[in-house]
């Protein structure tokens, strides 16, 4: 066939570009959906209330709390200076820690991994430093590290807390696959897969409890009457990177899937 | 002019061209000084001024997509509007819907950028967009196609320009992008909120499948259409080579697909995908500096024109860049070095060797050929033709070395040992190393918008000259007609 015939056709010219456009994406994209190593398993053990001892998934779905707080991570761009995905390179490990697993933004809607790192990585920033400390550095950063050029953020401990639509987030969620119950059967389920202090946390129908209960019991922000976005936002820093014990996993186990 | 002789601003629709036109200069001041803006705040950070709406993390996503989406765009949307007519020798396709694209589009932009500075966004790199505006987009861009498609079937020749292959490349393969990157879950008919319907790995593929052909098709293909159209025409020459053209055109939109993947290098991405995607990338030098080649050897046996055609230097300058950053790019894929420049401003560097190098100076010296022409009239001054030129390489060169010095600088400090085997430096010491290069940056970027305000001054003079010749002809031929009757 000659290039002519191409040139002088638009339909046809259409659909061959069409054609050629699709193969990469096909190629790429969809085994990552049916590979099974393409994310890792990862379990870990719980002693359950009646004291018998099972495996769970160790990587949960974020709380109600916790999903506010991310909620907020996106809107106020922090992704744009910060990742959260550390490589397997000996300076990461020694700066953040273990290197990040797929396992570990399994629930991540969308991902956060980021693409620079104008501050350190966030992946494992959970319980690396303590609630005051991240209060005190998202309302002026320079006041605990003056070379800081992070922008402060003091509306996040003025603003109150809007989690009237919560429930509405985690339906959202569970539509697109993040297990979320609403039923008792889902609710079972969860039990099953994580535990049922966890399948409790998941539960929808109790979910401005399940959030007003944390920040109550945490209280992120230092602020006990108040739930303000600083309670949600700290919530989930201080969650990120902690869902895997690594020290319970032989050396390599890691590496097979990779 | 014979008053009876149709001209080809009645022929064609130069109206929608010269509507989409001034957008771009528009948006490109906008966007390219909210770039300024952010820069400065990287380097003094009282800049953010407790201000929720212009932290840098909100107005981040307001430069990328005002300059991509806004000056790219509207600039695009211009360019193929006049080159598809021009080449096809046929009025643009409908007037209405041409319209509703120029309206639909700018729309978009509008309720994006307020929406990022409100926090309403996806935190997709360059696919911020909320679900609504999404679907704007998703309407407005396949009417382009359409206009697109029926304006090529109404073609007085037979064949199909390789301008408008790469047109019809990058209109095909954005909606595809588009689709499926933003796939997504409202909370609410009546929220702008959604959450992505991928999540971790897949997600991450699938974005950045989406980011890196946003330059593959959007900032590339397009503008290389840009280039086969305005580059043989101000040269006064054929393309150098049509099977050149031909193997690139195909070399290039299969192969760009595939290297979406380098943006994960070493992340949790199984090592398949980054391993097959760096391998396409480095394919990829092929068929980009086909494309370079044949631009600047179209000028072959005409290079004197450097030296007397401002318009001339813009064109091949950019080509000259866009040859630089094709190379770049495919050395920051290997994962050697990737595992230095990424997460760097070494990135930054090379994005903006591409934007403003390539795709800035193909866009300003397309327009200093288009606008003349559209208006019926000749440029107001060429001076300041140089003027802007000067500036533009001025602030280029400023730019990406000192993200040259910040990118693998900071990369060098954050892998460094002492003799013990600890961390030589703290993450924040490498942050007050960028002091120095971020100051330069910015400096770089106040260059680069003082050349387009000059080009926009060139370009406002012009268009009240044209308006004033117009309205003396007139004059004239209404005393004329006075006098006859």
């Amino acid at each position: 066939m000659k290039h002519e015939s191409i040139e002088t056709n638009s339909g046809l010219l259409i659909v061959l570009t069409l054609v050629v456009i699709s193969i990469g994406g096909l190629v790429e994209i969809v085994p990552l959906f049916y590979i099974d190593e393409t994310v890792e398993k990862v379990q870990k053990e719980i002693t359950t209330a009646e004291g018998e001892t099972r495996m769970v998934e160790a990587v949960r779905p974020y709380t109600p709390l916790e999903l506010r707080g991310r909620d907020i991570y996106q809107r106020e761009g922090c992704y744009l200076c910060h990742s959260q995905m550390v490589r397997p390179f000996r300076d990461e490990d020694l700066r953040y820690g273990h290197y990040s697993l797929a396992a570990e933004s399994k629930y991540n809607h969308p991902f956060q991994w980021g693409s620079k790192r104008t501050g350190p990585d966030l992946a494992r920033v959970g319980g690396k430093y303590s609630n005051e400390w991240h209060v005190q550095h998202l309302i002026a950063p320079r006041s605990v590290v003056p070379e800081s050029i992070m922008p402060n953020y003091p509306w996040l401990l003025e603003n109150d807390l809007n989690y009237a639509s919560i429930r509405a987030r985690m339906r959202a969620l569970k539509a697109v696959g993040v297990p979320y119950s609403e039923t008792q059967a889902e609710y079972e389920t969860n039990v099953e897969r994580f535990g049922k202090e966890v399948a409790r946390m998941l539960d929808i129908n109790r979910a401005e409890q399940n959030l007003v209960a944390e920040a109550q019991r945490e209280d992120f922000d230092g602020k006990p009457g108040r739930i303000t976005e600083m309670e949600a936002l700290v919530a989930y820093l201080q969650v990120l990177g902690t869902m895997v014990d690594f020290s319970e996993y032989e050396e390599g186990y890691f590496a097979e899937f990779r | 002019m014979a008053q009876t002789a149709i001209g080809p601003s009645e022929e064609y629709n130069y109206e929608i061209v010269k509507k989409f036109t001034i957008l771009a200069l528009l948006w490109g001041v906008v966007g390219m000084g909210v770039g300024l803006y952010i820069a400065a705040e990287l380097t003094w950070p009282f800049l953010n001024f407790n201000i929720p709406e212009i932290t840098f993390g909100r107005l981040r996503p307001v430069h990328t997509t005002l300059v991509i989406f806004g000056f790219g765009g509207n600039a695009l949307f211009a360019t193929s509007y006049y080159i598809v007519q021009r080449t096809a020798q046929t009025r643009l396709y409908s007037d209405m819907l041409s319209n509703f694209t120029f309206w639909g589009w700018n729309l978009a932009l509008v309720l994006g950028a307020v929406g990022y500075m409100s926090g309403i966004t996806q935190s997709r790199e360059y696919a911020e967009f909320e679900w609504p505006v999404d679907l704007l987009i998703a309407v407005v861009w396949v009417a382009y196609f359409w206009i697109y498609v029926q304006t090529l079937r109404r073609r007085s020749q037979p064949h199909i320009y390789v301008a408008n292959w790469f047109f019809m490349a990058f209109i095909l393969a954005t909606a595809l992008l588009h689709i499926f990157n933003n796939l997504a879950m409202p909370v609410g008919l009546l929220t702008w909120k959604s959450y992505s319907l991928f999540a971790g790995v897949q997600d991450a593929m699938t974005q950045w499948w989406y980011g890196h052909n946003a330059v593959g098709f959007f900032l590339t293909a397009a503008f290389l259409g840009m280039m086969y159209y305005f580059v043989p025409k101000q040269a006064g020459r054929p393309v150098y080579s049509y099977r050149l053209s031909i193997i690139h055109f195909w070399a290039l939109v299969f192969l760009y697909m595939w290297a979406g993947a380098h943006h994960l290098h070493w992340t949790a991405l199984p090592d398949w995908t980054s391993t097959l995607a760096a391998t396409f990338s480095i394919l990829l030098l092929m068929p980009s500096w086909g494309g370079m080649i044949n631009g600047i050897m179209t000028l072959s046996g005409a290079w004197e024109k450097l030296r007397t055609d401002p318009i001339m230097l813009f064109l091949i300058v950019s080509l000259a860049f866009y040859g630089m950053s094709t190379f770049e790019g495919p050395m920051m894929s290997l994962k050697s070095v990737n595992a230095l420049s990424h997460y760097t401003d070494w990135t930054i560097g090379h994005v903006h060797s591409g934007a403003l190098g390539w795709v800035a100076m193909i866009t300003f010296g397309s327009l200093y050929h288009m606008v003349p022409r559209l208006w019926d009239t000749r440029l107001y001054s060429t001076r300041l033709v140089y003027a802007h030129f000067f500036l533009a390489s001025i602030g280029i060169v400023l730019y990406i070395t000192a993200m040259w010095v910040a990118g693998i600088g900071q990369g060098l400090l954050l892998r460094a040992f002492d003799e013990y085997g600890n961390l030589a430096y703290t993450f924040v010491e490498s942050v007050a190393f960028l002091h120095m290069p971020y100051m330069v940056r910015a400096i770089g970027g106040g260059f680069f918008l003082a050349g387009v305000l000059v080009m926009v001054y060139n370009f406002a003079a012009t268009i009240i000259l044209a308006k004033r010749e117009e309205a003396a002809i007139e004059a004239k031929i209404a005393a004329k007609m006075a006098k006859a009757s």
